[in-house]
């Protein structure tokens, strides 16, 4: 049975519906007050969050979102093109070669169970309190998943097509770039979804810790001074942000592997 | 002269224990010639066909291709895959292209030839396809196509309608034996089909497996150029009885 698109999107409604509307009761309740703000406290104060004029009162609550989220991003942007630039021709040259592969997996592999939170002391001892700090971590957290997603695309490539190109004459170099990277781009895209995804994460806890501005030095901050609406809003705000980059990646995604997709129907 | 000189060759996989893939093949293919490899699964003529390209080495004996040892795959030996093996990710003219872009043939040369070998394979009106987008005999073609665009002058073929329907299958063999009538390129064809080697070759060369070896080798005398019409002869199944019989032994 078709379903209309109307359809699908009321069903889709119905449960964030129903916990909005829980929430907004529960946090009504005299005993709650200051734990649970209500959804209606939260977007009012993510609100002035946004629009508000700081005016001479120093609240750091009014009007810095905007200025946090680009903190954030432009971190998140600055370790994940580091994490990419590295970990794709590195993976490509590791799923390739096995002599790279005996030299750097066994590294690779024996670093990358410490959790990238575990890495926090180390990176602020090293970079102190500043941005290069974060970035790191962020690099870290998305560099394991790009790695090791594109060490496996390079493995998988179809032995005839590597006898196919070799056949009409490549040197190596033409094989890596033109044969071994588009093959393995899939899997690359895979690792970059993963990668983001966790670069969100290290970008928050590193700024909890390790820097003083962006959505995850408010988050602890707010939390901090009890203010409970920003906290929510600085949450959902975190989602929106993460949901906004992995679209984007989709969507590049479906431009470059419109070939995988055209297979996969 | 002979194009492709084989004599004495043996391959074995030092697998545990060995292998003997192939043993004692002498195998000699004039320039121009049509030779069809014609045997059981797992009679090596896959692997007799790798080492011609030279994705594999013999293990002993001689193996040479216009008086020099092979040593690795080039574009003069073009070889056809059972599964075309284009790259997905292009389409047909930038696979047709691949081979004279990447060994840096200006662009004036190769233009044209690609052009004509896509029209040669009935292909023009796919260039902007891509691979998943054609059916199995088409994709195949663009296979055809990219080795001749090389100007390969030996082409290596893999049991490369295997997977096709049999109305497919006869009409690409046509196709290929005209290409083959105006072009004249050496032809190794690796099958296991009886009809299509006798339609199609000048030598049939059988071989048997266990150590994989050529049983037979037989003259194809029927005149060119052929039509499928032929495959109904009196001749022609008289001959098919005769590789029945070898291969039965």
């Amino acid at each position: 049975m078709a379903q209309s698109r109307l359809q699908k999107v009321a069903l889709a409604l119905i449960l964030p519906l129903a916990v909005v509307s829980l929430w907004q009761y529960a946090g009504s309740q005299p005993n709650m007050a200051g734990i649970v703000p209500t959804p209606l406290a939260v977007l009012l104060g993510w609100q002035s969050w946004i629009w508000g004029h700081a005016g001479l009162g120093l609240n750091p609550y009014l009007g810095t979102w905007v200025a946090n989220v680009s903190y954030s991003s432009s971190r998140v942007i600055e370790g994940f093109i580091c994490a990419t630039l590295i970990g794709v021709p590195l993976g490509l040259m590791l799923g390739w070669s096995r002599l790279a592969a005996q030299l750097v997996d066994p590294m690779i592999q024996g670093l990358r169970p410490i959790p990238i939170t575990a890495w926090l002391p180390f990176s602020i001892a090293l970079f102190g309190i500043r941005d290069v700090g974060s970035i790191f971590l962020i690099f870290l957290g998305g560099f394991y998943a790009i790695v090791v997603n594109t060490t496996q695309g390079a493995r998988d490539v179809e032995k005839n097509l590597v006898r196919a190109a070799l056949m009409m004459g490549v040197n190596s170099r033409q094989l890596l770039w033109r044969v071994v990277l588009p093959s393995a781009m899939p899997n690359i895209f895979t690792g970059l979804r993963v990668g983001l995804g966790i670069s969100w994460t290290a970008v928050i806890v590193s700024e909890m810790v390790a820097v003083k501005s962006g959505l995850g030095y408010v988050l602890w901050d707010a939390y901090y001074v009890g203010r409970m609406d920003i906290v929510l809003a600085d949450m959902v705000s975190i989602g929106l942000m993460g949901f906004i980059s992995d679209s984007l990646i989709v969507f590049l995604e479906a431009r470059v592997l419109r070939w995988r997709l055209l297979q996969n129907h | 002269m002979s194009n492709i000189d084989i004599t004495g060759l043996d391959k074995t996989y030092a697998t545990q224990p060995p292998v003997v893939a192939l043993k004692g093949v002498d195998l000699q293919v004039r320039s121009g010639e049509f030779v069809a490899l014609l045997g059981p699964s797992g009679c090596g003529k896959s692997t007799l066909l790798n080492m011609i390209a030279g994705f594999e080495q013999p293990s002993l004996g001689k193996l040479t291709v216009n008086g020099a040892p092979v040593l690795q795959p080039g574009p003069e030996r073009g070889v056809v895959f059972q599964e075309a093996a284009l790259f997905p990710w292009l389409t047909v003219w930038d696979n047709v292209i691949f081979g004279p872009k990447v060994q840096g043939v200006s662009q004036s040369v190769y233009e044209p030839r690609a052009k004509e070998m896509l029209k040669i394979m009935g292909l023009s009106a796919f260039e902007s396809s891509l691979p998943v987008q054609l059916s199995g005999g088409m994709r195949q073609r663009v296979g055809i196509a990219r080795v001749l665009t090389m100007g390969s002058q030996i082409l290596l073929m893999d049991e490369p309608f295997g997977a096709l329907d049999a109305q497919t299958r006869l009409s690409m063999q046509e196709l290929l034996l005209s290409v083959w009538q105006q072009l004249k390129p050496t032809v190794v064809f690796v099958t296991h089909d009886i009809d299509e080697a006798l339609f199609l070759a000048d030598t049939v060369y059988v071989m048997s497996s266990r150590p994989g070896r050529i049983q037979a080798r037989l003259e194809v005398p029927f005149e060119r150029p052929r039509n499928l019409e032929l495959t109904t002869s009196s001749e022609f199944n008289q001959m098919k009885l005769e590789i029945l019989k070898q291969m039965r032994h």
